[in-house]
């Protein structure tokens, strides 16, 4: 196992290339599911928002 | 229906946004789920069960996750080149938000395949980086993808900042022929490519498989971050019409 890791001197530079590799892919798939939920929560958010505004010709309390 | 017939029907749908929306999220996680998987058993293929090149030694390995990096890459600007073309002639409006949806993708995985190059060239070259054709060109294709992002939001007005996109998508595709013969026409540190439409690969069948693999992978997980982003454009571009306003109702972001 240990052989396997030291990939015969190379592994900073084999670890390293694949934990970049991995951690871009994470990123960037990542990034469109976090950025829809962050947009709804805020257009739900907003419509909320609107929802306890007072329709025009309301009586005000 | 005749081919033309149909032809003209999908193009008319899929320039249409709400038709794409309801259609992609049994794509976008097929995608996401097919990409993962093939990524996941190319990597541990190419990590653990292929043997060790006679020349690189283990730091051959890299390779399973540069080239497809680098290819993935080069395809998606070919994507947005198309799409701004797209956009340039008919003023489509999906056009422009592919291209959004497509520049921050192509910037990622550019990245990831500028910094596995370097950490290749280290043990190999001796060197991470030179300005060589091939590394000054793949570096243009970053720019190019920081650029569509940058430029968008540099201009105020969203339909002359969408033309100027599309135009620069359009103009950066010189870039894309320049990536592939900088090798052949140039004296590179970068070897030329081992992989050629048509002929015998100049690298074993072994080394093969992992490989297949990986680039299939990385093309799965590229169309299915792409859609998602082209989703979630789509809900930001979109956010005052009725059905947006009826999908929100609907919707729960738990899931």
């Amino acid at each position: 196992m240990t052989e396997f890791f030291a990939m015969g001197g190379y592994g900073v530079y084999v670890w390293t290339a694949y934990g970049l590799s991995l951690l871009a892919l994470v990123a960037v798939g990542a990034w469109p599911l976090l950025a829809m939920r962050a947009l709804v929560r805020g257009m739900k958010r907003r419509r909320a928002a609107d929802a306890t505004v007072a329709p025009p010709g309301a009586e005000l309390p | 229906m005749g081919l033309a017939a149909w032809t003209k029907r999908t193009f008319h749908k899929t320039g249409s946004p709400r038709w794409f929306f309801s259609g992609s999220r049994g794509w976008m996680i097929g995608l996401y789920a097919a990409g993962t998987a093939l990524v996941a058993v190319g990597s541990v293929w190419g990590l653990g069960f292929v043997p060790v090149e006679r020349y690189q030694g283990d730091s051959f390995r890299i390779l399973f996750v540069h080239v497809p990096a680098v290819y993935l890459a080069q395809t998606i600007y070919l994507g947005t080149s198309v799409a701004g073309l797209v956009y340039l002639v008919w003023r489509m409006k999906m056009a422009d938000l592919v291209i959004a949806a497509a520049a921050p993708v192509g910037l990622a995985i550019t990245a990831a395949g500028l910094a596995t190059g370097v950490v290749w060239g280290m043990p190999t070259w001796g060197t991470g980086w030179v300005w060589d054709a091939r590394i000054t060109s793949t570096f243009v294709l970053l720019l190019l993808f920081f650029g569509l992002m940058a430029l968008r939001q540099a201009i105020p007005s969203s339909e002359r900042a969408a033309m100027a996109v599309a135009l620069l998508a359009v103009v950066g595709a010189v870039n894309l022929p320049i990536i592939k013969y900088s090798v052949e026409w140039f004296t590179t540190l970068h070897q030329p490519a081992s992989l050629t439409l048509g002929e015998t690969p100049a690298i074993a069948p072994v080394f093969l498989v992992p490989l297949a693999l990986n680039a299939l992978g990385y093309y799965c997980l590229g169309a299915g971050i792409i859609i998602a982003a082209l989703r979630m454009k789509i809900i930001e571009r979109e956010s005052g019409t009725a059905w947006v306003a009826d999908w929100l109702d609907r919707t729960d972001m738990k899931r």
